[in-house]
């Protein structure tokens, strides 16, 4: 077990062994969480699985050709260069499926991964028979592997995702536009294809560095997991891309990390696996779009719908119980209730439970209901705003009066204030006065109190 | 080339699995899941290595169990995200599909010192060695991959001859099915139940790189020739045995032309679907890129003047 110093030093870059990992896996998170995010908007999450399978056939290439030209067939940036050489070729075929057939995107990109990916296998086994040349470490391009980087691969690894990141900045606004309204785009006359295959471009870019160090199937993770988690968090753009960032960026860092403490643990899989974890976290906690958040509104518009129904109810019975006199609280019995709405008997009892607890009624003789002082006043104002807006909708969106109801009633219970006024100002022709009598004292602030 | 008996059990076997894997793939494909197969494959292994780490064993019933709960997870798994969470489908089967394979993986690393399972194992098979494991069936003795990946044809074919209606109906239109009463839910499970199922039968013998591929390819294929569910499937099935065949071949003979020794049949076979794909791709009757272009050029077939006559 290793102690509190050692952990220390990984985490905070101290230990010379495993700065280099530990830093490129961040560094590498956030350009995935970056570009991931584009990628989550335009639905395309699944691309970068096909695109990093696609790189295989290019790494088992490459590799061949740079040992036939009496190179070791080792050198990263040739290696990359092929990745990158046949991740393109992959998205090209893909297009060109989706252009020329019938096909969904999802079978284009199924078939690009199969395809390619049985090609890179094959083509690994042939170039591993290679004379002179030990083709061992290329498999680890499938799974990942960390510990083997030197500084050089650092750099390029570093730069790669820093031009990535950059890139997303600078193109902020035309992936914006694209991921929200391509038809709005092309439309404008933004280039569109030019931006999805410049969005492309950086998936790739992203999903090549990455093969090094998670390896080609888990690097899929990275471009996913954390713009998904972070999607969560917010429904705004720019602090997505924050946040998908930093979810990227702490799974790299605190993955890598762990895996260099303990030497049995693959990095690609903690990498992973920490991820997950935060995608969990944000899906039940996130304020924004949350399981539990999302939960607690729900209920809590719910309760609000049900009792300015019941209280809705209510007025309407006394309403019809006052005849053409003014209407004024008594009790009424509760079977009158049930015909209003399509309630069963325990969910009226319900509903009727939390109006008690909400002191909108008072206690009455069995059978009966009576409003209490405050109940009678929400429901005079429920019953108002309802019938304000079933006015405006007859008077300004030609809807039949046999038919308002239902269509007021999906409305009026998030009529806030200001719209309540609004449509008052509307409907200024009609008599609204609310009644109450006048003050019998004078409301000007006297001379001498 | 020299051609024995061994290689025509390696053909069989591979033909046996890819006819097994293009059955539900079609389904997979009308259901705009094909990613699904690809999900599924990668996720299977941690339950192969649960059920081999409580087994001890690489006894098939328990690999079998393991995997096919794995694969039924990884669907439940998609699904609760998409719902609960609101996240686009694809996402969540990525999501899901890439931390169960971390799993996988670190608990195979866990146990490597006493298991010999390797997680290359599982995505390239040894589809070489099979018709070296044989067991004996009435006393014939035939190779248990053979037998192993028969079976699942066999299971395959016969869920999809019992079930074909309710299966057609719900890939076409499943809010039709819904309304009518069709348990469309038990449906999509059971569908994921096959590919699970047929993918852990794969994986012991060929490797679930042909099972992607042979999920996906030959019912692509399929599509572009036929709009008919029916001829979809015998066309699926058709071209997968076909592209076992060629990939066989092609084992053989492609690296000699590039000065190497050998390669892998299961990669080869999933270079050879993609060559099937792309020979529909060009010159199906109605579809093809190619027989399109002949069209626009000479026009309609039908109006062509009859040479004969001239």
């Amino acid at each position: 077990m290793p102690d509190l110093r050692e952990i220390l030093e990984v985490l905070l870059l101290q230990n010379y062994n495993t700065r280099l990992v530990v830093l490129s896996t961040t560094l590498l998170g956030i350009a995935a969480g970056l570009v991931g995010s584009f990628l989550l908007l335009r639905k395309r999450s699944l691309m970068g699985d096909a695109l990093s399978h696609a790189t295989l056939p290019g790494v088992a290439i490459a590799f061949a050709v740079m040992v036939a030209l009496g190179g070791s067939g080792k050198s990263l940036p040739g290696l990359l260069l092929g990745a990158t050489l046949s991740g393109i070729a992959g998205v090209a075929t893909m297009l060109l499926i989706r252009h020329t057939t019938r096909l969904r995107d999802d079978v284009a990109m199924g078939f690009v991964l199969s395809v390619f990916f049985g090609v890179g296998v094959a083509s690994l086994r042939m170039v591993q028979s290679m004379p002179g040349a030990s083709a061992a470490g290329l498999e680890s391009f499938i799974y990942g592997k960390t510990a083997s980087m030197v500084s050089s691969d650092f750099l390029l690894i570093s730069l790669v995702a820093g031009l990535s990141s950059l890139a997303c900045l600078l193109f902020l606004k035309e992936f914006l536009l694209l991921c929200f309204d391509d038809g709005f785009a092309a439309a404008q006359g933004w280039p569109t294809l030019f931006l999805d295959v410049l969005l492309l471009g950086l998936v790739t870019a992203v999903t090549v560095i990455g093969l090094q160090s998670v390896g080609l199937i888990l690097v899929i993770a990275f471009l996913i997991t954390p713009p998904t988690a972070a999607r969560f968090w917010t429904q705004r753009l720019i602090p997505m891309l924050l946040i998908a960032a930093l979810i990227g960026g702490i799974s790299g860092w605190l993955g890598a990390s762990l895996s260099a403490l303990t030497p049995q643990l693959p990095a690609g899989a903690v990498i992973v696996i920490v991820a997950a974890l935060l995608f969990v976290l944000s899906m039940i906690f996130a304020p924004a779009r949350g399981v539990i958040p999302r939960w607690i509104h729900q209920s809590r518009l719910r309760r609000k719908v049900d009792r300015q129904h019941l209280l809705r109810a209510a007025y309407e019975i006394l309403e019809v119980q006052a005849g053409s006199a003014p209407v004024v609280n008594e009790p009424f019995p509760l079977a009158l209730l049930l015909t209003k709405r399509s309630w069963t008997p325990r969910q009226l009892r319900r509903i009727l439970k939390t109006a008690r607890r909400e002191d909108h009624l008072e206690p009455a003789a069995p059978d009966k209901i009576l409003l209490s002082e405050s109940g009678f006043g929400e429901a005079s104002r429920a019953t108002r705003n309802h019938r304000l807006w079933e006015t405006y909708l007859i008077q300004y969106a030609d809807i039949a009066p046999s038919h308002v109801d239902r269509d007021a009633d999906m409305v009026e219970h998030i009529l806030g204030a200001k719209l309540v006024r609004q449509l008052e100002a509307y409907l200024s022709d009609h008599d609204l006065a609310l009644p109450v009598p006048p003050s019998p004292h004078s409301l000007e602030p006297s001379a001498n109190p | 080339m020299n051609w024995t008996g061994f290689d025509t059990w390696i053909v069989v076997i591979g033909a046996l699995c890819a006819a097994a894997c293009a059955l539900p793939g079609c389904f997979l494909v009308l259901r705009k899941m094909s990613m699904m197969g690809d999900a599924i494959s990668h996720a299977v292994l941690p339950g192969l290595a649960i059920a081999f780490l409580v087994t001890g064993t690489r006894a098939s019933v328990a690999m079998f169990l393991g995997a096919a709960v794995a694969g039924v997870l990884t669907a439940l798994f998609t699904q609760w995200i998409t719902r609960f969470g609101n996240v686009d489908r694809g996402a969540a089967m990525g999501i899901v599909f890439t931390t169960l394979f971390a799993i996988g993986l670190l608990l195979i690393r866990q146990a490597a010192d006493h298991v010999d399972l390797d997680p290359g194992c599982v995505l390239y098979g040894a589809i070489e060695l099979t018709p070296l494991d044989l067991v004996s069936l009435g006393g014939l003795p035939i190779p248990r991959a053979a037998l192993v990946n028969g079976t699942v044809l066999l299971l395959n074919l016969g869920i999809i001859a019992l079930l074909y209606k309710e299966l057609k109906l719900s890939s076409f239109d499943p809010d039709l099915a819904d309304t009518l009463g069709y348990p469309s839910q038990f449906l999509h499970y059971l569908l994921m139940t096959m590919v699970a199922v047929t993918t852990v039968a794969a994986f012991e013998s060929v490797g679930s790189i042909i099972v992607i591929a042979m999920l996906i390819v030959p019912p692509a294929t399929a599509l572009l020739l036929t709009h008919d569910l029916l001829k979809m499937l015998l066309i699926a099935v058709g071209a997968a045995v076909l592209s076992a065949l060629g990939g066989h071949l092609g084992a053989l003979v492609v690296p000699g032309w590039f000065g190497f020794e050998s390669t892998t049949t299961s990669g080869m076979i999933a270079l050879a679907a993609g060559l099937v794909f792309t020979l529909a791709w060009l010159f199906s009757p109605k579809e093809g890129v190619l027989t399109r272009r002949f069209r626009e050029k000479v026009g309609d077939p039908g109006s062509l003047p009859d040479t004969n006559t001239a």
